[in-house]
């Protein structure tokens, strides 16, 4: 009979300093030679980790008041457009948004500026009323003087996504990256084996609450992500082939660190934001120690056209062809690059792993797992 | 002696002439091919480094401009801020010519600088903005 353990008897092991703690990579090295109820026997938690662009990424800032106060309506901060429709000195940041004209400059490089402790200009504007008589602001603000940094990103940590290719004779332009003319590139975008949602593609240990590394701080699961999917077909190892379920995260800001917080510019196409996540997967059973022990050759995803979307799926690749550099698709050899990084993953996988020997990193029981969904909705044209 | 790095830039109906041989036996020019990309009927490219004396070197670029191809020497060089690099991979999907490649096992970013043909693709391909060219 394979081992089963409870999250909070593996608690307890890390408590008393036992508890067996992998990386993602390390299992999944360890699979070659061991069976799925030999690493249950053996391994108590996996650690994962990413750190690519999520450009639904942003933060919520309380600004502390003004005397008199002011309810700030119309802001800008370092001319970056905040949304300010909550409450008096609320606001939220999203990463996309840039100070047009300058659009390679927006809310992703506000937000690491923040994180690195730097002055960041406020500008805020408002009609004023007899509660908020103030009606402009110009000032400096900073990591230290504002009362919250709230990272919030509503869509993050994709579990698997497309590769990227362009069958066109042009230059595409694309959140995928720069992408060359007739199949000259094809780019790719998760940690593969390391990636957290791909070690436990069920989701029977991240669910709301769960704890993870976020940014370079402790953050939390929110909620399920946006375009949460669970409806798409999954392969012969349980993974599913390209983009599904995605993660609302939570955290505070003003711990995090801006080695794992990353503004980024991809050309034509405007902003986004590098964004380091790790989850700690427990071993619960012989069926977790299958799911972590999955390596690239095993991770499938889709093969889609950035030059021309309505030729849809062109093909599938597996993450071991990815990372060595070409995949063949129709019998075309493509040269291939990721856009997320794989020595953060790794250094992100291995900061977990420290934390959680050195009993200083916990694990949570879900308070809540996720519903299982059946696809997205598409935006229909009524008018 | 003088050695150089060119980019040579054929037009489609140039692409007959046996410039290169030319460069070798009429003007005794040291050649050596980095990267071709030449193709009868389209546009060719072509990197090559010559050396000879700088006459010599300088007949040899009026020859090929007679034959309306294009060499633009390559005297500057391609460079980035290393210890920012975030080793995403961005700037090596870009990089035709191979100068750019992650490293399998350490998924580091690697440079070879006498692979690089100057496209400067990397310069707007890195989501960082961390490649520059340094004019020597």
């Amino acid at each position: 009979m394979a081992k089963q353990r409870t999250i909070e008897e593996i608690n307890e092991k890390i408590r008393s300093g036992r508890a067996v703690v992998l990386t993602a990579e390390q299992v999944s090295a360890m699979g070659r030679e061991s069976t799925p109820a030999e690493i249950s026997e053996k391994v108590d938690v996996v650690t994962t980790g990413t750190f690519g662009p999520m450009c639904s990424s942003g933060m919520f800032i309380n600004f502390g008041h003004t005397d008199p106060p002011m309810r700030m309506e119309k802001l800008t901060l370092n001319n970056v457009p905040v949304f300010g429709g909550i409450a008096a000195v609320d606001a939220y940041i999203g990463a996309t948004e840039t100070a047009l004209p300058h659009d390679q400059y927006g809310g992703a490089h506000v937000i690491e500026e923040l994180i690195a402790g730097n002055d960041v200009l406020l500008q805020a504007t408002a009609k004023g009323t007899d509660c908020y008589p103030r009606t402009e602001i110009k000032t400096l603000i900073n990591r230290d003087r504002v009362n919250e940094m709230i990272m919030f990103n509503p869509r993050n940590a994709y579990q698997n996504y497309n590769v990227a290719v362009n069958s066109t004779s042009k230059m595409k332009y694309t959140y995928m990256g720069t992408l060359l003319p007739s199949y000259g590139n094809a780019t790719f975008s998760t940690s593969g084996e390391l990636s957290p949602l791909l070690n436990d593609p069920e989701m029977r240990t991240i669910g709301i609450g769960t704890r993870i590394f976020f940014g370079g701080a402790t953050g939390y699961v929110a909620w399920h992500g946006t375009q949460f999917n669970t409806g798409k077909p999954v392969n012969d190892h349980g993974v599913p082939v390209g983009n599904s379920a995605t993660l609302a995260l939570i955290g505070n800001a003003k711990e995090m660190d801006t080695r794992f917080i990353k503004a980024a510019y991809f050309e034509k196409y405007g902003v986004s934001i590098f964004v380091g996540v790790g989850i700690p997967i427990p071993v619960l059973d012989e069926d977790m120690a299958r799911r972590v022990m999955i390596r690239n050759s095993q991770i499938e995803t889709n093969v889609i056209d950035y030059g021309n979307p309505a030729n849809g799926v062109l093909g599938s690749a597996d993450y071991q062809s990815l990372f060595s550099g070409e995949i063949t698709l129709k019998g075309r050899k493509i040269r291939t690059a990721p856009l997320s990084s794989v020595k953060v993953a790794r250094e992100i996988a291995a900061i977990l792993r420290e934390e959680i020997v050195a009993g200083r990193f916990m694990l949570t029981e879900p308070v809540e797992l996720f519903r299982k969904t059946t696809g997205l909705n598409s935006l229909q044209i009524r008018l | 002696m003088k050695n150089r790095r060119f980019v040579l830039t054929f037009p489609p109906e140039a692409t007959g002439e046996p410039i290169t041989y030319n460069l070798i036996r009429k003007f005794d020019i040291m050649v050596n091919i980095v990267k071709a990309d030449v193709s009868p009927g389209q546009v060719g490219h072509l990197v090559m480094e010559m050396t000879a004396p700088s006459k010599v070197l300088k007949e040899g670029m009026e020859y090929m401009k007679q034959q309306n191809v294009e060499c633009v020497p390559i005297d500057r060089k391609i460079t980035y801020s290393e210890d920012l690099c975030i080793h995403c991979g961005a700037c090596s999907a870009v990089c035709f010519a191979g100068a750019l490649t992650m490293n399998r096992s350490t998924a580091e970013l690697e440079f070879e600088p006498e692979k690089c043909v100057m496209c400067e693709l990397c310069l707007t391909a890195c989501p960082l903005k961390l490649f520059s060219i340094d004019l020597g």
